[in-house]
């Protein structure tokens, strides 16, 4: 796999361009963090509104009780895992351009999956009870059903995000302590406390490169199986459209599909308020986009097998399910799915537009879309679409409530993520550094040694 | 009336001191603005016996681990010991709190070991992933605490390598000499 290509660069040049975007970095990034912490005041306000009047405010109707907070919690948890993959799975392949933009995506990571934990929280309806979701004895010393997926989901999604926080932090460490010896003022308390002393030392690099190259290994299988886990939460139940074999591997795929698309999403605005230009290049944002391809592709297969399995497997209600999906009233929003999932990024095979930012931006935005509408086809549409409950009556329509929650969901990651750049190195320097040539004296000096 | 005893002053043990900031250790740094040159002068070292060497570089190189010859890091083993750990709590937790109080669901046996092998994976990654970072955190403090307090250059961050040699005054200035053939751009005492 090829390197950064720009190799003129030294490792004084890398600290300092990186260090860079610790520094002021304009108005378009103020502007950018005052709109986020808007919406998330957006969000706020309807939170209260819940509390004080109830669940009854968002769209819940027969038989939909799960709906656009449950979506933007799996689309949150599918987000959350291009990080990993990339900073892990791509680690453990030694893909040298994984250097440039895994620290940004692993930051998505942990943000998005603190986004994802709130949505069960407010999705509970009477949040101050959110403890009983723990394994804890209540008063008459029952546990909770190890049986469920609920539960297995929540052993998932807390592992995930502590395995994905020590991963983050354990990167963060030696990039810290480079910008802890340029800094000065409150900057420089706060690095070296949060470099824990690092010198970079043979010790501690011996241990620090041993026990990361294990975190990468054991967050490997855990960024396969958490979302294999989320999709069990669906399949393990016997609604048709959710009780399928296909959903492990199709939510996987989907999740790293969707996470590369927010990874360009987050870049391009990135890239150009600090001025990264010559550490994330073109070539970054054009590898993301194949794997961005070969994950859509992967998305689009499922979508295929899951419709035909219907037809061909024969049974009339996951027939008339599917039917449902395609052609009931919900059918704006599978084609908006399949559309921006399927067809829309069969663009990428073009290198044009694998290297025109600009429409690489656009192309993961329509992903973020199709991919949001691929959980609310999944989840609402499957729900409202099986007519065998009695009194399953209504239409489901989200109400201004959903919508303020999940826009609020957005402010909350983007203001954390803003802050991170802000404030910690958003790209590793001390692995941009190792994909460059190490300064020699060359060979005529060394032979007098 | 009352006895003035003599205050006798105990020295009280202070382990976080003695581990965060354990006592100078004399030696000599060498600075190095090249890989090529470090990895000659910690060859050069060991020859001449100086094996407790302690070499600083802004980012982690084979040739450097090469030259340094340095036995595996025992985080392994502190992975290994997390992830068994976790694997059999997340055993326990499950089947003992199922026949703590049998509740049959949806038929199945109340200990059902399929479903709880999800629990099982997620604990052992979780506690594997948590004793690596403290098996990091604990070697690299014990490494500090062994090597003493020692000089250090902030450069070493950003784009210098260096060697500290731990010895007395009476080798300093062949160390010195030695590091400075080997391409040191600078040398010290420290």
């Amino acid at each position: 796999m090829a390197t950064t290509p720009a190799t003129k660069l030294s490792y004084d040049y890398v600290t300092h361009a990186i260090a860079r975007t610790l520094g002021n970095p304009g108005k378009g990034y103020y502007l950018l963090l005052g709109t986020a912490v808007a919406i998330l005041g957006v969000g706020i306000i309807t939170l209260l509104f819940l509390l004080r009047y109830g669940l009854g405010l968002a769209g819940y109707s027969h038989p939909v009780y799960w709906a656009v907070f449950i979506t933007c919690f799996v689309f949150w948890v599918g987000i959350a895992h291009s990080g990993t993959l990339i900073s892990a799975i791509l680690f453990l392949f030694r893909s040298g351009w994984r250097t440039a933009v895994y620290r940004t995506a692993e930051a998505m990571t942990v943000f998005a999956v603190m986004t994802a934990g709130l949505f069960p929280l407010i999705h509970i309806g009477r949040q101050w009870y959110f403890y009983w979701l723990i394994p804890y004895p209540n008063e008459r010393g029952l546990w909770p059903n190890f049986k469920s997926p609920l539960i297995w989901d929540e052993f998932a999604i807390g592992t995930y995000f502590t395995v994905s926080t020590c991963f983050l932090i354990l990167g963060l460490i030696p990039d810290i302590a480079a910008v802890r010896d340029l800094a000065t003022g409150w900057r420089k308390k706060l690095y070296t406390m949060t470099s824990v002393g690092w010198r970079g030392t043979n010790e501690e690099w011996r241990h620090y490169t041993r026990g990361y190259l294990y975190l990468a290994a054991l967050a490997t299988p855990l960024v396969l199986s958490v979302h294999s886990v989320v999709s069990w939460d669906f399949a393990m139940a016997i609604v048709p459209g959710w009780h399928a074999t296909i959903f492990a591997p199709y939510f996987v795929a989907g999740a790293i599909y969707s996470g590369c698309a927010m990874v360009i999403t987050l870049l391009v605005p990135i890239r150009r308020l600090f001025h990264l230009e010559e550490i994330v290049t073109v070539h970054h944002f054009e590898n993301l986009s194949k794997l961005c391809l070969l994950t859509g592709m992967i998305v689009g297969y499922a979508y295929v097998a899951e419709y035909f399995i219907a037809w061909f497997g024969g049974n009339p209600i996951e027939r008339a399910a599917f039917w449902y999906r395609a052609f009931g009233p919900y059918w704006w929003a599978s084609w908006t799915m399949i559309i921006c999932n399927a067809f829309l990024p069969q663009l990428l095979w073009f290198k044009k537009i694998r290297t025109n930012i600009t429409a690489l931006f656009v192309v993961s935005i329509f992903v973020n879309i199709g991919m949001w509408f691929e959980r609310y086809v999944i989840i609402v549409v499957s729900l409202a679409g099986e007519p065998y409950t009695p009194w399953a009556n209504a239409a489901y329509n989200p109400t201004w409530a959903d919508w303020g929650i999940m826009a609020g969901s957005f402010g909350w990651f983007f203001m954390w993520f803003l802050l991170f750049v802000k404030n910690f190195p958003a790209v590793s320097i001390s692995e941009v550094k190792e994909v460059l040539p190490p300064p020699r004296l060359g060979a005529a000096k060394a032979a007098v040694v | 009336m009352s006895v003035h005893l003599p205050r006798i002053p105990i020295p009280l043990p202070q382990p976080l001191h003695d581990i965060f900031r354990p006592p100078p250790t004399p030696g000599v740094l060498g600075v190095f603005g090249a890989l090529d040159a470090t990895t000659a002068a910690i060859r050069h070292l060991k020859r001449g016996g100086y094996h407790d060497i302690t070499v600083y570089s802004p980012i982690p190189r084979h040739e450097l681990e090469d030259a340094l010859d340095q036995p595996v890091s025992p985080v392994r083993m502190f992975t290994l010991i997390g992830g068994i750990a976790g694997c059999a709590t997340g055993a326990w937790i499950t089947l003992w709190m199922s026949y703590d109080w049998p509740v049959v669901v949806g038929g199945k046996p109340i200990g059902s070991v399929p479903p709880y092998v999800v629990i099982m994976f997620e604990m052992t990654v979780l506690f594997g992933a948590l004793s690596t970072l403290l098996g990091i955190l604990f070697n690299s403090a014990l490494a500090a605490r062994r090597l003493g307090t020692i000089t250090w250059d902030p450069r070493f961050t950003n784009d210098k390598f260096g060697i500290f040699v731990p010895c007395g005054a009476d080798k300093a200035g062949a160390v010195e000499a030695l590091l400075t053939s080997a391409g040191a751009e600078e040398v010290r005492r420290g």
